[in-house]
């Protein structure tokens, strides 16, 4: 410590940062906001609003009477509670972001630019189609980008999500088994599948069954053959897995899935592992939904939007949802209706056209990346992941032997007897910068820690990351040294609980949401009037 | 004494007369961690043996409660519907879900008695 | 390429690491056939001047709304977003962040969408709102589902009043699920009879309002048919800026309201990514679809929020989920919290007579033209004309002279003559004066 510092912190006030209490509640740039509606000012506005000339309401009698509720603010005031809202936001652009199947990738803001163009924002989607003729430009192109990257022929474009996607993939086979006069009822899932896949299968009027995994962490193709039959309308699979390894016996899968009448359906959540490298066409596939929103970068947005265009293969083509995009004599033009070449489409999906937005977005990265670029893409997230798993496995245990492709997966062997979680593991990551990995999925090992690193992490960024998530676990691994030097049998909980009280340097800490779950309170509302005994 | 039936879902039976009362056990409610939530089924539904009656549910995880026997539901713990935490608090006692009628009281005796539950707990992962 | 981190000499470096030769050996598991050898037929990387000037060429072969008179809703409403919107939308913290599945690192996420769920439940007049939908039409189809899921039956009564694309995503939607639908024909001008319709069977009554043809109603009579039949009123609402004017759903009775929330804070964007807005009566919402925040507090007792009764969500309960949702509107949703933030009370209301002046006056002047019949008895910002030509090849012709006269309703229903000279004419605070005489004029010649 300098003469400087020593003699700060030396002052009898100074304290450690920890310890400070302040009179506002802020600790620096942390700043404490309360909701809107707790700052209104009645009356007040930030926009600027002509007066309107007088008119005859013709509302038919129906005008509201009661005020809303709202409150009034101007706007400097807007600005700085959004502002702080954001403040305690971890974000991609803050750090890295090792969520298992998210692809937390880089989002390009020459993306942002280009959705902005008045030509593609300023467009409304019922103009008449001579007058948005680089619109559909546009959605043929990405298009023509997606059919090129997956091989298939054909690409519906509507699905606003990477789950309503796969409720357009399932309804399609749906479909075309039912053309064929073929009523089948189940649909198989591994164990290891992200939940929106029984749920979606679910919603498509099938039961589900589960596929175990084998001890290598795929699908059990003997189990698999074994239930399939008559009755099985198709298989969903994810490719590379949710345990981030590739099916390798995916050729034998297509074939038995497909020998026995049913259709193959892949979740293509984890498509960075392979594009530009691998078309899920020649793997047999009949229908994959690509998250635009992360293979493809465009930006999570605290949530969304997506945007889940689904990859057809020749056979459920005519089953598509509407609109499709069709070129005419007179350019490009949409087909809106069941009807002529539509006339066996599943019909719509969504309004509109599906997410214009996220597809100009998705274009520009695919342009500035290019077939040369997108393969260097999935080449680095797969080296991103398998270095994370040689710096990580000494420390952490990991599920399966071997290589892994974008992301690797733990379990919480090497948390046992230490008295800490996965969760408490997790939650002390967010203390030193890190958002945690994903946890508890998929289901098929115990207590699973999935890391996706993706290919715009840098070798010193994931050195660093390595360098604390070994260090906490040696940490952790000290208190089960601990105990059994002591002959104490369990963890001692002094220890532990540092593990069990983190996150302590984040605006909230660890949140009560038993509580939120038993009483729901899901919204504000005013204080109840204090009446006064009038009369 | 009314004696403890066990299934493998984790459910206990205690016979009173021709009536079971139903519940999930101790080890169930720990596993699950703070109960928020119970939907009950209503009474004089006939539900069973093996088939969804009820649903759990904690802030991470919801659980079907499969009925042990079959039979008529004759009342509901509605205490739990307003205070779930009383499942977690006692499990085996006042976090009683469901009393059903028999339709034969001899499907008791095909369930695991206490002993023999405590082992099957002993194997759990 | 720019943006990608790892340099060759990391490459080298980490391969070593990992042990392996090459990156090939990283892909052995992959079969052989199925490795493409080479690069796929796609142009090569290209820099952001080059790919701006592509997509700027695409972008230019569009007519912008804004640089002509402008009269299209339809479910899509061109209204003005104050500036600060978008900055905001774009600081990194919220652009570039995840779904707030942990509450520590995303209180400002999870608090806008507390206020989000506020706002819409204002707007509405009902208990409760979600976190937010895909859209209007998916939110619609899902209030379906959820009716019926609620009263355990599974038929739908639509009325012909409601958006042509939420009737057809319902439809869909419904054919799969195994719901039956009894959908109403389309009726401008009115005239349906709803409550005739209600059975034992009937788990709701899908209304708009207003409706497609821009006609408002007090539905408050039809909310009670349905309440003494057991069956609930669904109420759908497309220009959310109305309820800024209008008697909100939740007086009328209405058990769940879905509606799109674009007009707030959102632009055309071609149709999409909107916002869908969901919201229902309390005792109901562990049957609602999509993400809840709630209010909760933390280990030192501070008011926090949190994602709430996550087990309907497919993360947990899986096949038998509410929904197999999984994202929400996110950034769109922060959108219309921001605007409506920055309106306010006064600033709704006023923004909502401006539309109403807008759209009356529009309404006179049009309708005062030979071949021009207005249909509507009341509308907010959007009515309907029957014209004495297509109203196809008149938009047409419009356009041809730099007028977007509005939406041909026949688009909607190609196989029916009677709907073919129906034409849909939105008129909002973004409609001048002179936008009017320009169309008048354009309409006055071109039905001569």
């Amino acid at each position: 410590m300098s003469e400087w510092s020593q003699a700060l912190s030396g002052h009898p006030e100074a304290g450690d940062s920890a310890t400070v209490q302040t009179i506002s509640g802020n600790r620096g740039l942390q700043i404490e906001e309360g909701l809107l509606f707790e700052q209104d000012s009645p009356g007040h506005c930030g926009v600027d609003l002509p007066e309107p000339p007088a008119f005859t309401s013709r509302l038919g009698g129906l005008d509201r009477k009661d005020p809303i509720g709202l409150p009034g603010l101007s706007e400097p005031q807007v600005v700085r509670h959004f502002t702080r809202l954001s403040q305690k936001n971890y974000a991609i652009d803050s750090g890295l972001y090792p969520l298992g199947s998210c692809t937390m990738k880089h989002n390009p803001r020459l993306n942002e630019k280009m959705a902005r163009l008045a030509g593609f924002a300023d467009v409304h989607p019922l103009q008449p189609a001579a007058t948005v003729q680089g619109a559909l430009e546009l959605i043929d192109t990405l298009a023509h980008w997606l059919k090129t990257l997956t091989g298939m022929p054909a690409v519906a474009l509507s699905p606003a999500a990477g789950a309503h996607g796969e409720l357009c993939g399932m309804m399609t086979i749906r479909a075309a088994l039912e053309a064929r006069g073929d009523r089948r009822s189940r649909i198989l899932v591994p164990e290891s599948a992200h939940g929106t896949n029984p749920a979606t299968a679910a919603a498509t009027g099938y039961t589900v069954e589960a596929i175990p995994a084998n001890s290598r962490g795929r699908v059990d193709l003997a189990a698999l053959r074994a239930k399939l039959g008559r009755d099985v309308a198709a298989l969903m699979l994810t490719n590379p897995n949710t345990c981030g390894l590739f099916e390798d016996e995916i050729l034998e899968i297509a074939a038995a899935v497909h020998d026995a009448g049913a259709f193959f359906y892949c979740d293509g959540a984890n498509f960075n592992a392979i594009v530009g490298r691998v078309r899920p066409a020649e793997l047999g596939i009949d229908a994959l939904h690509i998250n635009l929103h992360k293979t493809f970068s465009t930006p999570h947005g605290g949530g969304g939007p997506g945007s889940g265009p689904v990859a057809l293969a020749a056979e459920l083509v005519p089953y598509a949802p509407v609109p499709w995009i069709v070129h005419g004599p007179a350019g490009f033009d949409l087909a809106e209706h069941m009807a002529g070449d539509a006339a066996h489409s599943i019909g719509r999906l969504k309004g509109f056209h599906g997410q214009m937005g996220m597809f100009v977005r998705a274009l520009a990265y695919m342009m500035s990346h290019g077939a040369d670029g997108l393969k260097q893409v999935a080449e680095d997230a797969v080296l991103n992941a398998n270095y994370l798993r040689v710096r990580l496995a000494g420390a952490l245990s990991l599920a399966f032997p071997g290589t892994c492709m974008h992301e690797v997966l733990f379990d919480d062997g090497f948390l046992k007897d230490t008295g800490v979680s996965t969760l408490d593991f997790a939650k002390a990551l967010i203390d030193e910068g890190f958002h945690p990995m994903t946890m508890y999925f998929p289901l098929v090992v115990h207590g699973a820690l999935l890391i996706e690193p993706t290919e715009t992490e840098s070798k010193a960024s994931l050195d660093q990351f390595a360098s604390v998530v070994n260090g906490l676990a040696a940490r952790a691994q000290s208190i089960k040294a601990e105990a059994i030097k002591a002959e104490a049998g369990k963890a001692e909980a002094g220890k532990a609980g540092a593990f069990h009280a983190a996150p302590r340097l984040t605006p909230r800490r660890r949140l009560d949401e038993t509580g939120a779950a038993r009483k729901p309170v899901l919204r504000w509302r005013p204080a109840p009037v204090q009446r006064e005994a009038a009369e | 004494m009314p004696s403890l039936r066990f299934t493998k879902d984790h459910e206990w039976v205690r016979q009173e007369g021709d009536v079971a009362v139903i519940g999930i056990t101790d080890y169930a409610q720990s596993q699950l961690g703070d109960v928020v939530y119970v939907e009950l089924p209503e009474p004089g539904r006939h539900v069973e043996q093996g088939k969804e009656a009820a649903v759990v549910e904690s802030a991470k995880a919801a659980s079907e409660v499969y009925s042990p026997v079959t039979g008529e539901v004759v009342a509901v713990n509605d205490d739990i519907v307003a205070d779930p935490a009383k499942v977690n608090a006692d499990a085996m006692g006042e976090g009683w879900f469901i009393k059903i009628r028999l339709d034969d009281p001899k499907q008791l005796d095909g369930l695991m008695d206490e002993t023999a539950y405590q082992a099957f707990v002993a194997e759990q992962p | 390429m720019r943006y990608l981190p790892l340099t060759d000499a990391d490459r080298r470096d980490m391969l070593a690491t990992v042990g392996v030769e090459s990156i090939d050996a990283l892909f052995a598991e992959v079969p052989a056939a199925a490795q493409h050898q080479g690069l796929l037929d796609l142009p090569l990387a290209m820099g952001e001047l080059e790919v701006e000037r592509r997509l700027a060429a695409m972008a230019a072969k569009n007519t912008v709304a804004g640089a002509v008179p402008f009269f299209l809703g339809g479910g899509v409403y061109r209204h003005h977003v104050p500036a600060s919107v978008d900055h905001l939308i774009q600081r990194g913290e919220f652009l570039t962040s995840y779904t707030p599945y942990q509450p520590e690192l995303a209180q400002g996420t999870l608090q806008y969408l507390f206020e989000f769920q506020t706002q819409v439940a204002l707007l509405t007049g009902m208990e409760v709102a979600n976190a937010s939908m895909y859209d209007g039409a998916t939110a619609c189809a899902e209030a379906v589902a959820m009716a019926g899921r609620v009263t355990r039956r599974n038929k739908a009564v639509l009325s012909g009043g409601l958006h042509p694309h939420y009737r057809a995503v319902c439809e869909t939607y419904a054919r799969f699920a195994g719901n039956k639908l009894e959908v109403q024909d389309p009726a401008p001008g009115g005239g349906e009879d709803l409550g005739k319709l209600i059975d034992a069977d009937t788990a709701c009554v899908v209304v708009q309002n207003p409706d497609f043809y821009g006609e408002i109603r007090d539905y408050s009579e039809l909310a009670q048919l349905c309440h003494r039949a057991g069956a609930l009123l669904v109420v759908v609402v497309t220009e959310i800026l109305s309820l800024g004017a209008i008697k909100p759903p939740g007086e009328m009775g209405a058990d769940i309201v879905a509606a799109e929330g674009q007009s707030f804070g959102n632009a055309l964007n071609f149709g999409g990514p909107h916002v869908g807005l969901f919201a229902s009566r309390e005792r109901f919402v562990r049957q609602m679809p999509g993400r809840l925040v709630g209010e909760t507090v933390d280990a030192e007792g501070r008011r926090g929020w949190v994602l709430t009764l996550s087990t309907r969500e497919q993360h947990i309960r899986r096949e038998k989920a509410t929904s197999n949702i999984c994202t929400n509107a996110g950034l769109c949703a922060l959108a219309f919290t921001i605007h409506l933030a920055l309106l306010g009370e006064a600033g709704l209301t006023r923004l909502a007579r401006l539309n109403h002046a807008t759209a009356v006056s529009a309404a006179e002047r049009l309708g005062a033209i030979p071949g021009v019949k207005l249909v509507n008895h009341s509308f907010f910002n959007e009515f309907a004309l029957r014209l004495s030509k297509p109203a196809a090849l008149v938009v047409d012709a419009l356009a041809a002279r730099g007028i977007l006269a509005g939406v041909p309703i026949g688009r909607f229903y190609p196989d029916r003559a009677d709907l073919a000279d129906l034409l849909l004419v939105a008129a909002t605070e973004t409609v001048t004066a002179d936008d009017i005489e320009r169309l008048a004029g354009g309409l006055a010649e071109v039905l001569r």
